[in-house]
């Protein structure tokens, strides 16, 4: 039993670090309509970026302290993430406002691919590690109960507790601003929301720098604790199914779903994979989204798809 | 000038539904045919045939394929790389459970199995579309992924997980040489790509454009859009399955499923979106462009004295693809076929202006 | 001449019973029942928001009506969907014109002809006999109509890059393609100007002419629907307020009120 829950635990841990990257999703959906399929692509290059720049800020001004380090660095990356935004809506969706979804789909591809080379062109391409001062150390708790305690990862924990974090704050900014309505709007209708005089471009600017920032955050929390390298980028892909599960328009929806594909894994690859040849990890969500989508297309808590004659 | 049309009227409805209706662009491919069955085994060197031609010839035949998917009928697709695998293990299988099989029979009954695997996995699109229809064929690339992986009896119990194909032979005519693997891929090609375009230009095809273009309007003339996606996915896996077991058999020798994975996916869907949507000639444009950029990135730099390290010139690829990929998407989302065409009609006026 | 037309139109073909549609609160539709007769030529007016083109959808399956009943050709149906009218003869043309953007004009027309296409794909990729002489006999036909519409200059054209009267040909082409034994037009004269309108009128006039096809159509141009119309049904509101000749329905009270407004 306390293997069980211990299993449980880690599945909800990474269920967690799954629904920051979802919310990148949501958010850019909610918003433009768009599914970025660039948003691991983005975490990558936010983390390369955060990793890099701790290194290079107390270089080039030449002082120690960390903590200075990790704050320059930070602000720079989400800087970069700005202007990242900025080009993204000048260069590319501008120019695709009225395409229909599939070549939306197809260019977030295209820059996915292009970030992915850009950020390891300028930022290195070996592994590298951010240290922000997570905590590494297991702790041991319901120690009474069960024998030995069941191992809880603390850094895994704080992990969670900022992603909450952030995800309230963001479920609160779309439903209780003015902003965040514009934001819905956008989402429901592009000319609709321009013809009331929202102004398009600058919402689009907006909603994926927040979705940057939120990259930024995942960024460091899986760099601090798997390293930055480029796997990060399709690791990302995993998040997918959460979107999916939780319905793409529902950030309450990118929590949920990311705990349930969370511990999903876990769970089926601890007891279902010795069964079949083990690894099914890399399956198990996309296989469990796929059954959604037949029965449940617009997820557990997304709005439902009409298609209008 | 030389592609004026003068003269060249068409009689019968068969004369203008030909392939070709145009004389000289009968000529031109007339040409290329010779070139590639006579010219190019007498003079190429075996370095070129096998690390680019035959490459480039089994790439375009699978997208032409996902062509038929996602060009002609609207479903998008990023499980190519899956229903290639499914075809080559498939003819692997079949290869070595029944040793006695034709190499031309194994390879098309690798196809088969690859069509009963993509309408599966194309069941779905009868109720989803779009970024959900995307998910499920990623589910498709992961699954088949790990089936090849990790479920023994595929690999027929091999240790390494490594498959090899044995020493190929056609009709007696042994395949271990380049020139003969060559012609033997190349007429597999030549041979599809009829086949496809025939599909294309006839009932069907119309029926799949139909489908992409406004299903619910196809539904109010009669076609069932059940049996036109169903039948894409079936017509797609099976040239891509196909492919894969081309891909496995002739160009690799040996192989292990990273051969098929993701990254595969998103080439042929880049060959699809630069070379042209919708077109079988795009087809062809668009593997020739995915296989030399590399080529050309591992050679060019060098000539101007800057030679690049070969892991900057991958980044340089995928953000040449990548920005590529959104150039067309914007600019001309009929890709290079459309360019082709434009370079036509304006060879048709020159040398006048308009 | 009137007449004459008289003569030569037939048996009930369609019937609407009672039928009433809803979207959510919204009744689109209210306890509606008329008929239509084999080759005539019937028109559905009503100032905007009435409820006809939902009328038209609900004849041809897209929309299914909450209560009532369709009877066509001596069956009765409850639930109709868009594939199963075309098979059974319904044909249709779209408001917004729901042409195939990215094939020709040809081949949107040559789509019409898919119910009657029985080639298999063996067949078709392999290009045999068959198969080809097939293409070629619904070549023949489609040509034929496309000499009627007079567009043969465009048949290998985009139909996107097609001005929009030129669509709305392309559009009747598609539907008469499927030698449909029920045409339902709505609103084919729309965005049209008047030399367009005359075109179209004759077209209409010749299909029910030529061909004997039974048509439906929606119509806001009442100097269209009086010259060209054996009867005509007026909607308001979702409900019927009107339905005879011409001549009936533009003596009538409810209908007049209608479009003119009641004075105070």
């Amino acid at each position: 039993m306390g293997f069980f829950l211990e299993t449980l635990f880690g599945g909800l841990m990474t269920g967690m670090l799954y629904s920051l990257i979802g919310l990148g999703f949501v958010l850019i959906f909610k918003a433009s309509g768009v599914f970025n399929f660039a948003q691991g692509a983005m975490v990558l290059v936010a983390a390369l970026s955060m990793a890099r720049f701790a290194v290079w800020i107390p270089h080039w001004l030449g002082f120690q302290s960390l903590i200075l380090a990790n704050v320059l660095a930070f602000m720079v990356s989400a800087m970069l993430m700005f202007v990242m935004a900025w080009c993204i809506e000048r260069l590319v969706l501008r120019h695709l406002v009225n395409q229909e979804a599939t070549a939306l789909l197809m260019a977030t591809l295209g820059i996915a691919y292009f970030l992915e080379g850009l950020g390891q062109i300028a930022f290195g391409a070996s592994v590298y590690t951010i240290n922000v001062g997570m905590p590494k150390e297991p702790a041991f708790i319901f120690e009474s109960v069960f024998e030995g305690g069941v191992l809880l990862n603390l850094e895994d924990l704080t992990a969670a507790a900022i992603a909450a974090l952030l995800v309230a704050s963001l479920a609160l900014f779309f439903q209780f601003t003015a902003t965040g309505r514009a934001l819905r709007a956008v989402a429901d209708d592009h000319q609709a929301a321009q013809s009331v005089g929202i102004p398009l471009n600058r919402i689009w600017v907006i909603v994926w720098t927040v979705a940057g920032i939120v990259a930024l955050v995942a960024g460091i929390i899986w760099g601090s604790k798997f390293g930055v390298q480029f796997t990060l980028a399709t690791a990302t892909l995993r998040a997918l199914p959460v979107v999916i599960l939780g319905g793409l328009t529902s950030v309450p929806g990118a929590i949920i779903g990311g705990l349930i594909i969370g511990v999903g894994e876990k769970v089926s690859e601890v007891y279902l994979g010795p069964l079949v040849g083990g690894g099914i990890e890399i399956w198990f969500a996309y296989v469990l989204a796929l059954v959604f989508l037949l029965f449940r297309p617009q997820g557990l808590f997304g709005e439902k798809i009409i298609d209008r004659v | 000038m030389f592609y004026r049309e003068n003269g060249q009227f068409k009689t019968t409805y068969r004369s203008d539904q030909q392939i070709f209706p145009v004389r000289q662009d009968r000529i031109f491919i007339f040409a290329v045919l010779l070139l590639a069955f006579v010219a190019v085994p007498l003079l190429a060197s075996d370095y070129f045939i096998k690390a680019l031609l035959i490459p480039f010839l089994i790439l375009a035949l699978a997208a032409i394929g996902l062509n038929i998917l996602v060009g002609y009928c609207g479903q998008i697709s990023l499980g190519t790389g899956a229903f290639m695998a499914v075809g080559a293990y498939a003819a692997w299988n079949i290869g070595v459970r029944f040793p006695h099989t034709p190499l031309i029979i194994e390879i098309l009954l690798g196809g088969f199995f690859a069509t009963l695997v993509g309408v599966l996995f194309g069941i779905p699109s009868l109720r989803i579309r779009g970024l959900y229809l995307a998910v499920a064929t990623l589910a498709a690339q992961f699954f088949v992924d790990w089936a090849f992986l990790r479920i023994p009896f595929f690999t027929n119990y091999s240790p390494s997980g490594n498959v090899s194909v044995p020493a190929l032979s056609v009709f007696g005519i042994s395949l271990q040489a380049a020139i003969p693997k060559y012609l033997f891929v190349l007429s597999f090609v030549v041979v599809f790509a009829l086949l496809a375009k025939n599909l294309v230009r006839g009932a069907i095809g119309r029926q799949w454009m139909a489908i992409r273009d406004m299903d619910v309007a196809a539904a109010v003339v009669g076609i069932r859009p059940m049996y036109a996606k169903l039948t894409a996915f079936a017509v797609s896996s099976f040239i891509v399955g196909v492919a894969g077991a081309l891909w496995g058999f002739l160009h690799l020798g040996s192989w292990e499923p990273l051969a098929f994975d993701l990254n595969r996916s998103f080439q042929l869907l880049f060959m699809v979106i630069i070379g042209g949507l919708g077109s079988i000639l795009g087809s062809f444009f668009g593997a020739a462009f995915i296989v030399l950029v590399p080529v050309a990135l591992n050679h060019i730099p060098g000539w101007f004295g800057l030679p690049l390290a070969i892991d900057t010139a991958a980044h340089i690829e995928h953000m040449i693809f990548g920005a590529l990929i959104v150039f067309f998407l914007i600019a001309e989302p009929h890709g290079l076929a459309k360019l082709w065409t434009i370079a036509k009609e304006k060879l048709r006026l020159w040398p006048f202006p308009h | 001449m009137t007449t004459q037309l008289r003569e030569r139109i037939g048996a009930i073909v369609l019937e609407m019973q009672n039928i009433s549609l809803a979207f959510g609160g919204v009744k689109a539709l209210t306890d509606i029942s008329f008929d239509v007769r084999e080759h005539e030529i019937r028109a559905i007016i009503g100032p905007n928001g009435a409820g006809k083109s939902s009328m038209l959808n609900v004849i041809n399956g897209v929309y299914t009506p909450q209560q009532g009943s369709i009877t066509f050709a001596g069956e009765q149906f409850n639930k109709m969907n868009p594939r199963r009218a075309a098979e059974m003869g319904v044909a249709r043309t779209f408001q917004n014109l729901a042409l195939f953007k990215g094939m020709s004009v040809l081949d949107n027309i040559m789509t019409g002809r898919n119910l009657r296409m029985t080639s298999g794909i063996f067949a078709q990729a392999f290009r045999l006999g068959s198969a080809e002489r097939e293409e070629i006999r619904h070549r023949e036909f489609v040509e034929n109509l496309i000499d009627f519409l007079e567009i043969q200059a465009y048949r290998k054209t985009p139909v996107g890059r097609l001005p929009y009267g030129l669509q709305k040909r392309v559009d009747l082409g598609r539907a008469l393609a499927m030698e449909p034994r029920l045409l339902l037009l709505d609103e084919p004269m729309a965005g049209m100007n008047i030399e367009e309108k005359q075109d179209m009128s004759r077209f209409i006039l010749d299909v029910n002419d030529e061909f004997g096809t039974t048509i439906v159509l929606i119509e806001h141009d009442m100097g269209v629907v009086m010259d060209i119309s054996d009867r005509v049904v007026v909607l308001d509101y979702g409900r019927k307020i009107g339905d005879g000749t011409p001549e009936q329905v533009r003596q009538n009270e409810a209908v007049i009120s209608a479009y003119l407004g009641v004075a105070h």
